[in-house]
């Protein structure tokens, strides 16, 4: 198995692993910040280039440096390599200016976007960005289109990071999203208006890194660091039915996939769970969510009791579904 | 002139017909290939020290040397056709005139390669030229050129023609096999390169119009003789597309090693500047390669003269030199503006950017803009810088070479021009005339 | 659109024999050249039907028609004149004039980049470099170059194409048969 080091970090990873993975392998405070990539999907990486990183040697065999930064997501490791992310200056002044860039045409719209506490583009600017923007030209707009009675699409929002076209491509045989044109203009567009309905549609919101695709039924409704994350289950011929509750007092406002520590969902839901089950008393309650990647939400720290008891327990479980994803 | 090896015959009434083409010599290097060991093909081509004539300038026997031949898995070859650099028209000038040589060379390279069907990816402006490709296919089917067991050797090729539908980014080896395959023109990560998963996951080479049309001299030659023509590491000969501001524009075969000088005011090639005028800068193989002033152009900064060669046009590195690239040869004369020519060129990255990855999607538009204000006169005294930095972080990382193609110029112009953009900013009252349509997208026209 | 969307039989024949240049299940690889017929057959332009039948020839889902017809510059996804004008605006046809032929066309036919005349009969159009840089200005029609452009030659060359009246969108008709 070949060993990579990562921030003067060693480990030894199988084959095939990309940089990336190595990285989550080791922990958060080495593994790159990801907006395109997402490890429950077969397809996906490469576009946003936040995850870059330096490769300082290329492998035992052969030690030259890679010349350019690359994307760590699509990167494989080899025997030997040697990684440079936090700890390459040149590397984070480089992931500023993606940031920069992928910032340029975003709107300033976080206090109405219901993504706001849960976007990553916030996590992501508030880690790597600067204060100022130096873009002084009007941001670019897009005609409104519906898509639906369970998704809303603010397309001005969007990073294009494919991951909902992605996510189309691998649960339904009858994708009927994708993107259009090209360049700066591209958009993520049904093109003639039509909604986007399959039984697993809506988790094309759960993998949307930012607010470019929200829950339609949600809208609104309460910022979600007001909401309180449970994690539910109930007996779905569909799906696997496990899902995270999002409660105001007594009312379920939300229901949405479990996400891990890197944001990505546990498992996919189907649209019945997540829409049209929004009673307290469909749902079997297992508990208070654990989240730790978002910082907003997870100030409410109740779940602490619980969770310090299963702490060791967890840690295991993560390891050894690491093991299996890594296959 | 030197030696026309890719132009001979050119003028020959007909020749882009099989007829003529075999009458001057034409398909006698597939006889002799056909004669040959695969391999000795390959090593032919190796020995020539062709370099891949598209633009990156990468040995082609190398490149040929790394495709994958897994027991089982067909191979291909598609020529990539889709000259879209602004600057360059050779390919097109070849295809379109001798169209057989093209042809030619598809066999006998597919032949070495050891793939049984070929295409060629032409883009869809230029579908004049795939019609008469398709002639000239079907004269070479007819005459047993193509088809099975050609000229009674055993091999088998199927060569067939693809159109594109204008896409610049199509050019780009891995856009140019997704664009094959029917889809959007959104190049592909890298690795896997094409000679191991190429066009449907099969091992591919992709090679330029001109580097396919030159294995047919190298095999009729020999691959030492082509060598010993040119300099150094830059063997054999080169077109060159020369237009801009010059008395005698056109499609240019030279030996490699020719000066730039005698290139430019030679009235055996370009005859000097365009009514008497005095050359100002020149991009020299293609908008995205780094422009240089005369002074440089002509001397290095060691004060040698600048020779047309991969090598002599890089001395300096970016500081003082530029590249060869695709030989696009575009000349700027003492009226042209500078700052207006790069606000084109960055307009054209703009719209040709396939929007995949952010620093280029996002940062081509934005230098966009930033030409455009200054060259309104509502410039900004940090804008120079401003533009500098923004191409610095495009520069390098990109998923494909269109970042770099875009950042480059805006580099080397403010490298070099930067008082020019001074004199802009400072100075809005001296930008006379400002000539030129900011169309941020007109893609779709409207009805 | 009044009439049926259904390719006549020698184009249909020529489709069939494109299919067949790619390995068998690779038939989606097609798409460009047939989409290319399709603006022929149907007016110079892809309405989303028509978009909808190149999607059931080849069998894939009409979304990733969709998605490569706005991805490629040559592909109008709305109606066009007879007569498609494009005009290349980039480098060296800029270099010595392009400009100036635009704003001439622009007032000869008193429309803007990127409009049609109220008769249908032109629509002007930018495009980006055309790989003629040599004979710069450089103006297409349909298939034709037409290369070293002045205004004169545009006033010439306008009304040429006014008189004949035939469609000059790109794919020229003519070449059906010849290819079949």
């Amino acid at each position: 198995m070949p060993k990579v080091t990562i921030d003067g970090i060693e480990i030894e990873v199988p084959k095939g692993t990309t940089i990336l993975q190595a990285a989550r392998m080791i922990g958060k405070h080495v593994a790159p910040p990801a907006m395109c990539y997402y490890s429950k999907l077969k397809v996906s990486g490469g576009y946003c280039r936040t995850c870059i990183v330096r490769v300082t040697k290329g492998s035992a065999a052969n030690p030259t440096p890679m010349p350019k930064p690359v994307a760590s997501c699509r990167t494989e490791v080899m025997d030997g390599m040697e990684v440079a992310n936090y700890t390459s200056e040149q590397n984070l002044i480089d992931r500023k200016g993606v940031v920069e860039f992928l910032l340029l045409n975003h709107p300033l719209d976080c206090p109405v976007c219901d993504q706001a506490g849960e976007c990553h583009l916030q996590d992501l600017s508030y880690e790597n960005g600067s204060a100022n923007t130096r873009y002084d030209f009007d941001r670019r707009s897009f005609e409104k289109i519906d898509i639906g009675p369970y998704v809303q699409l603010h397309m001005t929002r969007c990073i294009l990071c494919f991951r909902c076209v992605n996510t189309a491509n691998q649960l339904t045989e009858k994708r009927v999203h994708g993107v259009m044109n090209r360049g700066d203009v591209s958009e993520i567009s049904t093109y003639i208006t039509k909604s986007i309905d399959n039984e697993f549609s809506g988790n094309i919101i759960d993998v949307c890194p930012v607010g470019a695709l929200t829950d339609k039924t949600f809208r609104f409704k309460s910022r979600v660091w007001f909401t309180k994350p449970v994690d539910a289950n109930r007996e779905c011929k569909k799906c696997a039915g496990k899902v995270r509750l999002w409660f105001k007092g007594e009312d379920v406002l939300r229901v949405t996939g479990r996400k891990d520590q890197w944001g990505e969902v546990t498992d996919w839901i189907c649209n019945d769970c997540r829409f049209e089950h929004k009673r307290y008393s469909d749902w079997n309650i297992e508990g208070p969510s654990h989240i730790d990647h978002h910082s907003v939400i997870s100030q409410n720290h109740y779940e602490l009791a619980k969770l310090k008891l299963d702490t060791g327990k967890q840690l295991k479980e993560l390891k050894s579904k690491k093991q299996v994803d890594k296959k | 002139m030197g030696k026309q090896l890719l132009l001979e015959n050119i003028n020959v009434q007909g020749i882009s017909t099989l007829e003529v083409y075999r009458a001057n010599g034409g398909y006698k290097a597939l006889e002799k290939a056909l004669k040959m060991q695969q391999s000795e093909v390959v090593d032919e081509v190796k020995k020539s020290g062709l370099r891949g004539r598209g633009g990156a300038g990468f040995p082609t026997g190398m490149k040929w040397g790394f495709i994958a031949k897994p027991e089982g898995v067909p191979r291909h070859l598609v020529c990539n056709a889709d000259e879209s650099e602004p600057g360059t028209f050779k390919d097109r000038f070849l295809m379109q005139n001798k169209p057989h040589m093209l042809i030619e060379g598809m066999i006998l390279s597919s032949y070495a390669l050891g793939a049984n069907v070929s295409y060629i990816y032409i883009r869809g402006e230029l579908l004049y030229v795939y019609h008469i490709l398709e002639k000239a296919i079907q004269e070479a089917y007819d005459a047993g050129l193509l088809g099975k067991n050609i000229l009674g050797s055993g091999f088998d090729l199927e060569l067939y023609v693809q159109c594109g539908a204008g896409a610049y980014i199509c050019g780009e080896e891995t856009a140019l096999i997704e664009s094959l395959e029917g889809k959007r023109g959104n190049p592909r990560i890298k690795p896997p390169f094409p000679a191991v998963s190429g066009v449907w996951g099969r091992p591919t080479v992709v090679n330029n119009v001109e580097t396919i049309a030159a294995t047919v001299p190298i095999i009729l030659m020999g691959g030492d003789e082509y060598a010993k023509i040119g300099i150094g590491k830059s063997t054999g000969t080169k077109l060159i597309s020369a237009c801009g501001h010059l008395a005698k524009p056109g499609v240019y075969e030279i030996e490699m090693g020719l000066s730039t000088e005698e290139f430019i005011y030679s009235e055996n090639y370009c005859g000097g500047i365009k009514n008497g005028k005095k050359l100002k800068a020149v991009v020299a193989g293609g908008s995205s390669v780094p422009i240089l002033p005369a002074e440089l152009f002509l001397k290095t900064a060691k004060g040698e003269p600048r020779l047309m060669s991969y090598e002599s046009l890089a001395d300096g590195g970016f500081a003082t030199g530029t590249m060869l690239g695709s030989g696009g040869f575009i000349v700027l004369d003492e009226t042209a503006s500078i700052v207006k020519n790069l606000w084109n060129f960055t307009r054209f990255y703009h719209h040709e950017s396939c929007g995949q990855c952010s620093p280029c999607r996002e940062g081509t538009g934005w230098m966009e803009k930033v030409l455009h204000r200054i060259l309104e006169g509502h410039g900004k005294q940090s804008d120079v810088d401003l533009l500098f930095d923004i191409q610095s972080k495009i520069d390098g990382k990109t998923i494909c070479p269109l970042g770099e193609a875009a950042s480059w110029p805006v580099a080397s112009a403010i490298r070099h021009f930067r008082a020019e953009f001074e004199e802009y900013v400072n100075h809005p009252e001296k930008i006379k005339d400002v000539k030129h349509y900011y169309n941020m997208r007109n893609l779709q026209p409207t009805a | 659109m009044s009439k049926e969307i259904k390719f006549t039989d020698d184009t249909m024949a020529l489709v069939q024999r494109m299919i067949k240049r790619y390995p068998e299940g690779k038939q989606k690889s097609a798409l460009i050249p047939v989409l290319h017929l399709a603006q022929m057959e149907f007016d110079g332009w892809l309405d989303a039907p028509v978009m909808d039948y190149v999607a059931l020839i080849l069998n894939i889902k009409p979304i990733e028609v969709y998605e490569v017809a706005s991805f490629y510059s040559m592909f109008n996804l709305k109606p066009v004149g007879k007569c498609l004008i494009e005009v290349c605006r980039t480098g060296p046809c800029w270099l010595l004039g392009a400009e100036d032929l635009v704003r001439h066309i622009e007032k000869k036919l008193n429309i803007k980049d990127g409009e049609t005349t109220p008769d249908g009969m032109f629509t002007l159009k930018t495009v980006e470099c055309l790989a003629a840089c040599g004979t710069a200005p450089v103006i297409q029609v349909g298939e034709t170059y037409h290369e070293n452009m002045s205004t004169e030659s545009v006033d010439t060359m306008l009304n040429d194409y006014k008189s004949s009246g035939e469609r000059k969108t790109h794919f020229d008709k003519k070449h059906i048969k010849t290819q079949l």
